[in-house]
């Protein structure tokens, strides 16, 4: 009897060793175990060509991590359908998300904590610290990867310049050219000379772009309180510039009900000579709305006054929190070869130029550093036989930019505020006796309510 | 024959009450009732009536859905009765339901009286008026977006020309907004209630025509007098479920305007949707569904008091 324990006991301590070692077995990296993502793709309504260029990378991918299977799913970032999909848990591995909501979304554990996996990346200590704080939590962890940064820019229409009488290369460089322009193009042709937009959080958003540009903030934070700063100088001077554009020149159009995606689709369709939107819209004007390149040219938008900047803002690639460890691995791994080898690496810049070009997708778009300005352009020297994007006619934001003091969005209830002021906007652009005054006095005191709701 | 009935009774309750035994129910059918029964009442229960309980204790929450809910007693309330957006909307929302009651009450009762004096091509014309019931809301609304063009080019804007009337800003003006909504929900929805009239029309008895004639009766007091009161009991019931339909506006404001111009065209379901998904971080749910438990049990009061002072009107 003793004898058979004792085998069973070999038996079992032989059989423990065996599973040991197969336990050791895996002790492979974690990226190398197999792994299923599901990452975003393109936003609807894209080219197919777009489309056709994305499933290229897809496979190059998978190509290069065999382990590693990648289900994709378009996806254009809303707040509204953000939220849904958040709360409905469907969000998928890989998702970006604007600089804005990286705090927020770290505070409440909606990310994955991807500290030494970005760490790990050749690049991951070359952030630049502005850019990268927007996907680190206050004790420096980090939750996503800056992928993108832009700053607002004028958008303007040259054939509609052209049309109008106006030089497509001299773009106004002052809010009074702005608004003489407009004026010009409106007569000229009959089409909106400039327009702002107006809804869905997108109006203040874009008033506040203007604030800065006359040297305001929406909210000042100091030891640890904020305060609303709506109602001052140059926000009152950002509104009586829509008040004399709409209703004495008569240089806005009829329609005024803009969000991100329909102004798009109307200065695509030649219907807005100017307005302002981030640097980074061109790809979504040429793909999503068959806006024809040579009619396209940006500009800075004009600084004047003390403190005057330009809102920038970007793009997060985040790691979905309930994504497993092999998952937020490959997730990163996704990262670094979709969003972040072709500013890094020359091989990969170059060899993603190439499929966007044959795939007939824009190369050279205007952007800001993620690292340094040095990186940057060296990204851009990789590219230049592939860049088919008219560069000239962006020239003047690409000189200007860097010239401009950069300023972040507000941090506290950024879209609570910018919804009060969408209200302002359309106020002001609807109702010819709109009291901006009174407007600007309420969206104060309503702001700093919501604010010191917390 | 009452000395035949009386000693039956005796007899006859202990066999009622022997038939109430378990095996007695399935054997009358009780199982086979409740087995039918149920795939209807976990499809309501689960898909009907556990959200609704689910959506009485949100209300009653803080929660993002995300992270662990805290019951914060009536601060969901509170807070929604502290918005100034909150009589905006119920304002906005009171208005659309009066314009609506006023402009799309009456035209589905005259285009059915209408249409059920017509002679011929009845079918062609009942198939054009639900035509655009047919047509997917969605549709519809964007559709209507592009003829409410306000420039002087816009489709509508171009008809109103013929008749030497300037351009309209329609959707873009805090004035007309609301009825540019009311005028294309009206459209979109009369056919359903002509249908409902028409098929109640032809309940009418033709005698009580015939009788009216003979009597020398007008075409008008014919419709007075003989059409209309017997449609009251459908006409109550449209009366109601206009209101409540229209109490429940989202689709119109939301697609054309998004509440504005300036809050103009902000509705009660509109600011439970900007509760809880205008913020990409997560809404507040709790208030969101505040909101809908205040607008459910207010129009469940009202339907109540309505059938209530209506009972005596209505034919039924």
């Amino acid at each position: 009897m003793k004898s058979r324990i004792k085998v069973a006991g070999a038996g079992i301590v032989l059989l423990a060793t065996i599973a040991a070692l197969a336990g050791c077995a895996p002790t492979q990296p974690a990226e190398a175990k197999k792994a299923t993502i599901s990452v975003v793709s393109l936003i609807p309504g894209s080219k197919p060509e777009a489309f056709a260029a994305f499933d290229d990378q897809v496979k190059q991918f998978e190509k290069a991590n065999p382990n590693i299977t990648v289900n994709t799913q378009e996806y254009e970032w809303t707040g509204p359908t953000f939220a849904a999909q958040l709360a409905g848990g469907t969000l998928p591995d890989v998702f970006t998300i604007p600089f804005t909501d990286g705090k927020t979304l770290i505070e409440n554990g909606q990310l994955a904590d991807i500290t030494s996996l970005v760490k790990a990346l050749p690049y991951g200590d070359k952030f630049n610290p502005n850019v990268l704080n927007a996907a680190q939590a206050p004790d420096g962890k980090i939750f996503g990867v800056p992928t993108a940064a832009y700053g607002n820019a004028l958008h303007y229409n040259r054939a509609l310049f052209t049309k109008a009488g106006l030089d497509p290369n001299k773009p106004p460089t002052t809010w009074a050219e702005v608004r003489k322009d407009a004026k010009i193009i409106s007569d000229k042709t009959g089409v909106a000379g400039y327009m702002q937009m107006s809804q869905n959080n997108t109006g203040g958003w874009q008033l506040t772009t203007a604030d800065a540009s006359r040297g305001g903030v929406v909210e000042v934070t100091k030891s640890g309180k904020t305060t609303v700063t709506i109602d001052t100088a140059p926000m009152k001077k950002s509104l009586e510039f829509l008040k004399a554009l709409r209703w004495e020149d008569n240089s806005m159009g009829s329609n005024f009900l803009f969000d991100w995606g329909t102004i798009n689709q109307a200065f695509g369709a030649g219907q807005i000579g100017m307005y302002t939107s981030g640097s980074d819209i061109y790809t979504n004007l040429t793909q999503s709305q068959n806006m024809s390149p040579d009619d396209y040219g940006m500009t800075v938008i004009p600084a004047e006054g003390k403190g005057a900047g330009v809102i920038g803002g970007g793009t997060i690639a985040a790691v979905n929190v309930k994504a497993t460890p092999a998952q937020q691995a490959a997730a990163v791994k996704w990262i670094d070869f979709y969003y972040m080898k072709k500013l890094t690496v020359k091989s990969a810049a170059v060899e993603d130029a190439k499929t966007l070009v044959a795939n007939d997708q824009a190369v050279g778009v205007p952007a800001l550093p993620v690292f340094d300005k040095a990186t940057l352009d060296q990204s851009r020297v990789w590219i230049k036989d592939y860049v088919n994007v008219p560069t000239d006619q962006m020239k003047s934001f690409a000189d200007g930019i860097y010239k401009q003091k950069p300023i972040g969005e507000p941090t506290a209830k950024t879209q609570e505020v910018y919804a009060l002021l969408d209200v302002v906007v359309q106020a002001v652009l609807t109702d010819k006796n709109a009291n901006i005054d009174a407007l600007l006095k309420q969206a104060n005191t309503d702001a700093q309510a919501l604010v010191d709701a917390g | 024959m009452t000395t035949i009935a009386k000693p039956a009774e005796p007899i006859a309750v202990p066999r009622l009450r022997a038939r109430r035994t378990p095996m007695t129910w399935v054997r009358g059918g009780g199982l086979s009732n409740l087995i039918f029964l149920i795939p209807l009442l976990f499809i309501f229960g689960a898909f009907s009536w556990w959200p609704i309980v689910q959506a009485v204790v949100m209300s009653f929450q803080k929660t993002n859905l995300v992270t662990p809910a805290i019951f914060v007693g009536w601060d969901n309330f509170a807070r929604v009765l502290h918005d100034p957006l909150f009589f905006t909307a119920v304002k906005n929302t009171g208005y659309f339901a009066l314009l609506a009651l006023i402009f799309g009450y009456p035209v589905p009762l005259i285009v059915a009286v209408l249409m059920s004096e017509v002679r011929r091509w009845k079918g062609l014309f009942s198939a054009l008026a639900y035509l655009p019931v047919v047509i997917p809301p969605v549709v519809a609304v964007l559709l209507w977006k592009f003829f409410y063009d306000a420039s002087a080019t816009g489709v509508f804007n171009e008809i109103l020309k013929w008749f030497g009337i300037g351009p309209q800003p329609w959707i873009q003006s805090a004035a007309s907004a609301m009825p540019s909504l009311v005028l294309e929900a009206t459209w979109a929805a009369a056919g359903g209630t002509i249908i409902i009239y028409l098929a109640a029309l032809t309940g009418v008895a033709p005698e009580l025509y015939d009788a009216a004639e003979v009597d020398g009766a007008s075409i008008w007091r014919k419709i007075w007098h003989v059409t209309l009161p017997q449609l009251r009991g459908v006409l109550l019931i449209t009366l109601i479920l206009q209101i409540i339909g229209t109490s429940q506006v989202f689709l119109e404001p939301f697609l054309f305007t998004a509440g504005g111009p300036a809050n103009s065209t902000v509705t009660i379901l509109q600011l439970i949707y900007r509760y809880a998904f205008q913020n990409s971080l997560g809404g507040n749910y709790g208030a969101a569904t505040a909101l809908s438990i205040m607008l459910a049990v207010f129009l469940a009061v009202l339907s109540w008091v309505y059938f209530r002072v209506t009972k005596a009107w209505s034919t039924n």
